[in-house]
């Protein structure tokens, strides 16, 4: 027997399955291609670009995760830090910010011609290693600690209490308290993070320096554009997506489920010692400066450019609505998706195995090119004659099922977070369904619900990639209007296009927060 | 699934809000994004071409060469294509191959390109050579050849596109390829220390070269005059290079599958006279192929005019590629 609850992520299992293998198999069964994908695998080139892929994303990783710890800890042990909401904003820009974007705000900041090198008089060497390594960590790290702050937050006020009557001291309080909320955190942060490192293309290219600095992503992408091989792109991109599963499998020996600690209030209230105040705000001030000038300096550009598209209010309008469109709706179906696998994984039959399964590997779907999936759906649709027609949905399909891991990544650590008690306690009360969504689930998860459909809907705000494939004159995004200005020459029409979208992103995520504070001070007891 | 449908009825309203009214007889041109922007030759062009043919104008973009060339693969003998715009003569090959394609059956009389044109299938509509732009503020004596630029000093550097992923990356290697031949990987190697940042593409490096990055970026003659007519700016130069500069010639072609083959003949006639070429200069900064009404803005005439024009032809380019992108690879991969 299995469980009514499930039967949303089965669909949605379904769904995601379809999108996936048909693209794979239109691209690898139904074009042309010279027959020789096979002999891609002997190449030497895509064994040095599999190293190359997997070396940066390992380090990138370490970096973004390592340094997320001590800025995750602070941050939750300084509630009443002046601009600590900023910051916490700050942090949610990068990720959904397009890498052209980023790649020239980071470029101001860091290049040889940036604001460090006229204020210091020397250029860091940022094309490299070192400007992959900074770029991804800009990427990331704001997730790494985005995620692992919620899991410190999530500790309940009486274990802070229990902890001040036994009279724990910074040392105790961290290896007992914050350490296994944090490590519980980690493997998942980890694995997002990961994936998206292994799948970074404009980044490597534009500021990796030269060819030796080749991920599989770009041999991928050389192979289903400018080669048009497409079972050769399939064949990579099933290599990739191996390497990660392996990489994902190492990276859960490492981890440990946190014992659930079972409480109601959420406030720390307690502090065991003030003397790490000064260090907590230069660490603050220090990440608030590395993930904010990038930004500052793509927002400065903005303001300074914005006459340049003041006469072109109607097509950017139109723009801003059409990806507005594209970001809500795939945001609500990614959010559905991975809300449908948390409860489903709560089952104790072969349902709920699945979705912890899921859970555990969805961020794979990471790797998955959204252009090879973008092109085996536009080759299928076409084939139909539908491609025009259902560009539409196709994108926010697309866009819904490249952001899912994230709303996954940020449901299923909330939920955990809980832990299985409440699980017990619900069902002893006869609480289920809609009845238990609206009285604990929504109040509950409402702070992961916000961040994760900003997150979902910024990711797909500042997609490139898979609009671009089905994209029209009539189907025209704010990232394309973006790149198409940026390859014409019109550089002041596109920094302008990037400050609103950056500004966009913000609006989004300050949005959430505020309905999801709203939301849990309304049913608060 | 409600969510999604409310989703996708937005979508159909903002599409109807811009979906232009429906007339007698439409015309679809696949395209590259930018060519019917605002800003683009695309407006001037389709006012031009409608008033003529009392018909409907429909663009529909692909991100660049490549990407028009891999739609219409895709897309097979099921395209709503009727002329595709916007292919180079690295690409006609393969699109050749494609089958996709059909004679044009024009004689075009008024071709006006620095190189003898017999390509039954496709027809140029406007081009440029590649060039390295550089800053003069930054640079003040450029290279004056390839020479001088593969040998130059490692300090100053050149933002530079990657073949692997580009149209103008490729063309560069076919300059290089041109002027060096076999020792076009050697070359490499001692370019290799100027290059700055190998770009996924021309707007990249582009970037960083007006960002200061660099002083010098690979892009074309034609790149200037783009600064001096719209920004008032003459900071940014082409460096003339004395063995010569490769040539990139913009094609467009009739569809095979077209319904409305008349129409597109009629459209690709019309591409040779001023009707559309007056669109080019200012609209896709590029040389146009054919005579306009009044003569180039001066920007133009201020251009750097190569010595000599290299151009391999598009069998050679498609039967070459991938071994001369090895060859960049093993000299540059290390």
């Amino acid at each position: 027997m299995m469980q009514r609850e499930a039967l949303p992520a089965l669909l949605a299992l379904t769904i995601i399955a379809v999108l996936v293998a048909g693209a794979f198999v239109a691209l690898a069964a139904g074009a042309v291609g010279d027959g020789e994908a096979l002999a891609a695998l002997g190449q030497g080139y895509i064994w040095r670009a599999a190293r190359f892929t997997l070396v940066q994303a390992v380090i990138s990783t370490a970096l973004s995760v390592g340094l997320a710890i001590p800025v995750a800890r602070a941050i939750a042990r300084r509630p009443a830090f002046p601009g600590r909401r900023l910051l916490i904003l700050l942090l949610t820009v990068p990720l959904a910010l397009p890498s052209l974007v980023a790649v020239f705000g980071i470029v101001t900041v860091w290049g040889r011609a940036g604001w460090l090198a006229s204020l210091t008089g020397i250029a860091p060497p940022l094309y490299g290693l070192a400007g992959i390594l900074i770029a991804h960590v800009f990427f990331n790290l704001p997730f790494a600690v985005l995620m692992l702050t919620a899991r410190l937050e999530s500790i309940p006020a009486e274990t802070w209490r229990l902890a001040r009557q036994l009279g724990f001291g910074p040392a105790a309080v961290w290896r007992l308290i914050e350490w296994p909320a944090i490590r519980a955190g980690l493997p998942g942060a980890a694995a997002v993070i990961l994936l998206i490192c292994v799948t970074s293309f404009t980044v490597i290219l534009t500021l990796g320096g030269g060819p030796w600095a080749t991920t599989l992503e770009v041999a991928i992408y050389q192979a289903l554009r400018f080669d048009f091989d497409p079972p050769r792109a399939v064949l990579l991109a099933l290599l990739q997506m191996a390497l990660c599963l392996a990489l994902m499998a190492g990276l859960r020996a490492t981890g440990a489920p946190m014992a659930p600690m079972v409480g109601v209030g959420r406030a720390r209230g307690w502090q065991p010692d003030v003397r790490g105040n000064l260090g907590d705000g230069l660490l603050m001030i220090a990440v608030g400066l590395f993930v904010g000038l990038p930004i500052l300096a793509t927002v400065a550009s903005a303001l300074a450019n914005l006459a340049a598209v003041s006469s072109e209010a109607g097509t950017i309008g139109r723009a801003v609505l059409t990806s507005l469109a594209i970001a809500a709706a795939a945001a609500s179906l990614s959010v559905g998706a991975a809300w449908s696998l948390v409860i489903a994984a709560r089952g104790q039959d072969w349902t709920g195995a699945l979705a912890r399964r899921v859970a555990g590997n969805g961020a794979v779907l990471l790797v998955v090119p959204p252009f090879v999936i973008g092109a085996g759906w536009f080759l299928l649709l076409n084939r139909a004659g539908l491609a025009f027609a259902l560009a539409p949905l196709a994108i926010i399909a697309i866009n819904a099922l490249m952001s899912l891991p994230f709303a996954l990544r940020i449901l299923m650590a909330a939920e955990e977070a809980l832990g299985a008690d409440l699980n017990r306690l619900c069902a002893n009360l006869g609480l289920s369904g809609w009845t238990r969504f609206r009285l604990i689930d929504l109040p509950r998860h409402a702070h992961a619900f916000a961040f994760a459909a900003a997150l979902s809907a910024a990711l797909s705000l500042g997609d490139l990639g898979i609009a671009a494939l089905f994209g029209s004159e009539r189907l025209l995004t704010l990232p394309l209007l973006l790149q198409q200005r940026m390859g014409s020459y019109r550089q002041a029409d596109a920094a302008a296009l990037a400050g609103l979208l950056a500004a966009l992103c913000l609006l989004i995520f300050a949005a959430a927060g505020h309905a999801a504070r709203r939301r849990t001070e309304a049913d608060a007891p | 699934m409600r969510r999604l449908s409310l989703a996708s009825s937005l979508l159909a309203a903002i599409l109807a809000a811009t979906a232009p009214a429906s007339a007698a007889e439409t015309l679809t041109v696949y395209t590259y994004e930018g060519f019917p922007a605002d800003y683009g030759p695309g407006p001037a062009i389709k006012t031009a071409f409608e008033k003529e043919c009392q018909c409907t104008l429909d663009w529909v973009t692909a991100g660049d060469g490549v990407a028009l060339l891999n739609r219409l693969k895709l897309e097979g003998a099921n395209s709503h294509a009727d002329v595709v715009l916007g292919l180079d003569t690295s690409l006609t090959a393969e699109a050749r191959a494609t089958g996709l394609f059909e004679a044009h059956g024009i004689t075009p009389k008024a071709l006006a390109i620095p190189t003898p044109w017999t390509d039954d299938q496709f027809l140029p509509y406007d081009y440029a050579h590649f060039a390295v732009v550089y800053d003069s503020e930054k640079l003040k004596s450029p290279p004056k050849s390839l020479a001088e630029l593969v040998d130059g000093p490692a300090d100053q550097k050149i933002a530079l596109e990657d073949p692997r992923t580009s149209t103008p990356g490729l063309g560069f290697l076919l300059w290089m390829k041109e002027v060096y031949g076999d020792k076009a990987g050697e070359a490499w190697g001692r370019l290799k220390g100027r290059v700055l940042s190998v770009a996924p593409g021309w707007t990249e490096a582009y970037g960083l070269f007006t960002k200061g990055e660099a002083p010098m970026v690979l892009s074309y003659t034609t790149s200037p005059a783009y600064h001096v007519v719209a920004e008032k700016v003459t900071r940014y130069q082409a460096a003339s290079f004395a063995e010569g500069h490769y040539l990139q010639i913009e094609v467009a072609g009739l569809v095979k599958s077209s319904a409305h083959k008349d129409l597109a003949k009629k459209f690709l006639a019309f591409m040779m006279t001023p009707g559309f070429q007056d669109a080019i200069p200012t609209g896709n900064w590029m040389f146009p192929a054919a005579a306009t009404s009044a003569p180039l803005p001066d920007a133009f005439n201020a251009l750097v005019k190569p010595a000599k024009t290299f151009l391999y032809t598009p069998e050679e380019v498609a039967k070459n590629r991938k071994a001369w992108i090895d060859e960049w690879l093993a000299a540059m991969g290390k």
